[in-house]
């Protein structure tokens, strides 16, 4: 075959290969213009200093949000971390040191609250840590960042997560086929799959809650204040001013995923 | 026309099958949604789905009518900021369905709190916490002597008694008229 | 207690988030590694047809059809992954092209109508006179009409094999297999992106990755060829040397020199593309080791301690080094050509593996570790699909469908003029 042959069947088969696919209307672009959000934007902020690890946002969240109570899963939890004097990691028995220079845990993702010294670093592994040890300690509230530029809705072969005009990522349930490219895209864990629906699931912010304008349910249950919810695009929203005026930081803004939970004096040994 | 194209013909048919179906298959509303193709391709109806999950956890305002006396009572007290539904479970359904609600009096219920972390980074070091397993008998609850409403310390200790002032029935739930209170 | 999709398989150590699992197991090693096999396959039968290798004529032939019946076979891990199967068919509907995965749909969908093409227009001559001889045979039965409806469709309603007609195959066939080589290359590199472009897992993301996805995927589907190869060589002398005229086989002396003429060019560009691949693959350790950024000590941890065995024992030395040197050794015969093909196959195996186990045997904390403990024996469907079990299913169903595939087309005993 000639290279000119070649080359001639095949711009004609792509010509031709382009045809239909400009029929098949994926992309309208008249809905790309339409009304482009509100004047709502939901984001969170939450205070680390505030958070004393109770957990009773992660029970609420399971009951409300009608997760498993039992199940290893959840929308929301809390991390503790502690770091030690020397900087090193406190592991059990003869393990090889992997160099991380904290402990953290989160068992059942903190749904009963931290109520032991004792770390969790494994299945049934235990290492506890003295206070006299401990150069700093707290707790990290965790939920779905509901990102600017959600990296979960991007790799979403079917269009069965998306994010609303205000800002929250939702999954739709009769729609996910449960590739789990979502749970891989996103890079703070919160996705999972449901044990029931057999779908993706994740924190919505309690959209059933926000849009009837309540709190969500783990805010609604803190004690301390340390969770909150506000209206990015409302100037007198309390949250907004705190993230406007306040110093907040975000969790692994490295991504480019814009997230959209803020916190409060975060550390740079949070994860 | 040659026969070479036939594999052409039947390729077509069937991307023409694919589209026809997918004509009849996908709810006509999914679209690009306000988030533009890349972060809000999807099924609009969707949303309603999840706006209409059912609300579990009312507040506390929820509880302010009924159980008024309970709801002042520990408005005075450290424990004023802990949401009733905390220790007291959803109000969804309560008192409708649900005519009492289960009272949580287990001791790793007030542990989530109260068990000692010297957290020097955390609101948690500052709140008075004891050490589980040696504070009074591990095997008792917290309310046999502490008032959940009215953790009141001084009172407490001024009463000298072992197990002074306060008493709730295990799994007991609390009645309209607030038996769980006790001065 | 409710079965939680992972955690059946997934050991977790230290600091890992609470909703982390070895999502991806092994039918997503499957994955890769069976549209590797595809696109090697079809990539091997396409140096004959296009680029007119002339001694790879029995070869192109027999990785052009088991190219074939490879196809469906890269799609079952796919679905036996699926936590929603049914809903597979969403990915053709609501294509959400952002996603890497979304064109999976229809890359697979060309690409397999270009094989399949590709089959009718070598085969276009046996249908027809098959169906010709079914046609006049007044007593064919159940199974004979069967045959007879299926040949008859087979032609496409073409009966014309005149010498023009057959020329005009040939012209088509080489046009084809020219296209059939950047899509089988798109489709398989096209796998490597839905790993590479995954910016949460610091070891997937690379934008290598669809290359030596590509190299490595020709390196594991010639190293199939060959097997396959020789293992129907091999029975076929054995057929003939028990001298089973009937079937009108070529003498045993032939087919030996055949054999090892077709085994020896074979692993020529087995070895090159192996070449290419490892190069990538190095580049792509030293550079995360040079420039060491943040998730460099975690995957430190994961390369040289814990998967250490895995990688450069299995993968590097077992799978690649060896086979290796065995094809380089002088006087190579069909019996090393064949172990070292078959450890080739393996590395091949183990380098999908470390990528897809391997990115998630650490936390997206940078502080934990996962572990995926592989399900022998299935206590529920999760464990069947993604245990040992679906992985066999999946690598025992090409040669099934291969055995339906030959009957329509044979592959050896047909001499057409391919």
């Amino acid at each position: 075959m000639e290279r000119r042959d070649f080359l001639k069947q095949t711009i004609t088969i792509i010509a031709g290969a382009a045809i239909p696919a400009s029929a098949l209307e994926f992309i309208n672009p008249k809905s790309l213009f339409a009304a482009n959000g509100g004047n709502t934007r939901w984001v969170f902020l939450a205070d680390t200093q505030k958070c004393v690890g109770c957990g009773f946002c992660v029970k609420a969240c399971k009951l409300e949000n009608e997760v498993p109570y039992d199940a290893d899963i959840t929308r929301t939890w809390v991390e503790r971390y502690v770091i030690c004097k020397d900087g090193k990691m406190r592991v059990e028995g003869n393990m090889s040191n992997p160099g991380f220079g904290i402990n953290a845990d989160s068992p059942k993702g903190g749904r009963d609250g931290f109520t032991t010294a004792k770390i969790e670093v494994g299945a049934d592994k235990h290492v506890e840590i003295k206070d006299e040890d401990i150069s700093k300690a707290f707790f990290v509230p965790k939920l779905c960042n509901q990102c600017d530029n959600p990296p979960c809705v991007q790799v979403c072969p079917v269009g069965a997560t998306y994010k609303t005009g205000d800002g929250v990522v939702l999954v739709d349930r009769s729609w996910c086929i449960g590739c789990g490219y979502c749970v891989m895209g996103c890079p703070y864990g919160v996705r999972f799959f449901h044990p029931v629906y057999k779908v993706a699931e994740k924190c919505n912010f309690c959209y059933h809650r926000i849009s009837k304008g309540m709190k969500t349910a783990c805010v609604q249950s803190c004690p301390f204040g340390a969770r909150q919810i506000g209206n990015l695009k409302d100037p007198n929203d309390p949250v907004t001013k705190v993230i406007m005026t306040g110093r907040v930081g975000v969790l692994k803004s490295e991504y480019g995923t814009k997230p959209q939970v803020y916190y409060l004096a975060l550390d740079r040994e949070v994860r | 026309m040659s026969h070479v194209w036939r594999p052409l013909f039947v390729a077509l048919a069937l991307v023409a099958g694919i589209l026809i179906f997918r004509a009849f298959y996908v709810p006509k509303e999914f679209g690009i949604g306000e988030a533009g193709y890349m972060y809000g391709w999807h099924n609009p109806n969707n949303e309603q789905y999840w706006k209409d999950i059912k609300v579990k956890f009312q507040g506390s305002a929820y509880c302010k009518d009924c159980h008024s006396k309970n709801f002042t009572y520990i408005r005075n007290t450290p424990h004023a900021i802990i949401p009733c539904e905390d220790c007291h479970g959803p109000g969804m359904d309560h008192p409708g369905k649900i005519a009492k609600l289960p009272i949580d009096i287990n001791r790793l219920l007030c542990l989530r709190c109260h068990a000692i972390l010297k957290y020097p980074n955390s609101d948690r070091g500052k709140i008075r916490g004891i050490n589980p397993a040696t504070h009074q008998d591990p095997n008792v609850e917290c309310v046999t002597c502490h008032d959940p409403h009215n953790p009141n310390l001084g009172a407490l200790k001024k009463s000298g008694q072992r197990f002074p002032t306060y008493k709730l029935e295990a799994g007991a739930p609390e009645g309209k008229s607030a038996g769980g209170a006790k001065k | 207690m409710m079965e939680i999709h992972g955690e059946a398989w997934t050991l977790k150590e230290f600091f890992c988030y609470p909703n982390e699992y070895i999502y991806w197991s092994i039918q997503i090693v499957m994955y890769p590694f069976m549209t590797g096999l595809v696109a090697g396959a079809f990539v091997l039968s396409s140096l004959y047809h296009v680029f007119g290798v002339k001694q790879l004529k029995d070869i192109a032939r027999f990785s052009l059809v088991f190219s074939f019946a490879l196809l469906p076979v890269a799609m079952m891990p796919l679905m036996l992954h699926l936590q929603q199967p049914l809903r597979g068919i969403h990915v053709m509907m609501t294509p959400h092209f952002t996603s890497a995965i979304a064109a999976f749909g229809i890359v697979f969908s060309t690409y397999g109508m270009i094989v399949a093409s590709e089959l009718w227009f070598v085969y276009r001559p046996h249908f027809v006179a098959t169906a010709l001889e079914l046609k006049d045979d007044t007593n064919r039965g159940l199974i004979g009409n069967f045959r007879y409806l299926l040949f008859s469709a087979l032609t496409l309603g073409c009966y014309d094999v005149s010498e023009h007609a057959l020329e005009k195959d040939e012209k088509a066939v080489s046009k084809l297999a020219g296209i059939g080589i950047p899509v089988a290359c798109f489709l398989h590199g096209y796998a490597g992106f839905i790993f590479g472009s995954v910016k949460a897992n610091a070891l997937w993301m690379t934008p290598l990755m669809p290359v030596i996805f590509i190299c490595s995927a020709v390196v594991s589907g010639i190293s199939l060829c060959i097997i396959t190869y020789i293992v129907t060589m091999e029975i076929r002398k054995i057929l003939s040397k028990m001298g089973n005229k009937a079937k009108d086989l070529p003498s045993y002396e032939e087919l030996q020199s055949a054999e090892i003429e077709e085994v020896q060019l074979t692993s020529k560009y087995l070895v090159g593309f192996l070449l290419a691949a490892i190069t990538l693959e190095l580049l792509d350790l030293i550079f995360r080791g040079y420039t060491a950024v943040k998730s460099w000590d975690i995957l430190r941890e994961v390369i040289y301690q814990r998967d250490f065995y895995k990688i450069f024992v299995m993968q590097y030395g077992l799978g690649n080094l060896l086979p290796f040197i065995l094809f380089k050794l002088p006087g190579l015969t069909v019996r090393r050509a064949a172990l070292a093909s078959s450890l080739m196959l393996f590395g091949v195996f183990m380098m999908r593996w470390n990528v897809v186990i391997g990115g998630q045997a650490f936390s997206a904390s940078y502080a934990g570790f996962m572990d995926y403990v592989i399900p022998i024996i299935p206590t529920s469907l999760d464990t069947f699909k993604e245990g040992l079990m679906g992985a066999l299913s999946v690598i025992i169903t090409p040669y099934v469908l291969f055995y339906f595939i030959n009957k329509v087309m044979p592959v050896f005993k047909y001499k057409g003029s391919h």
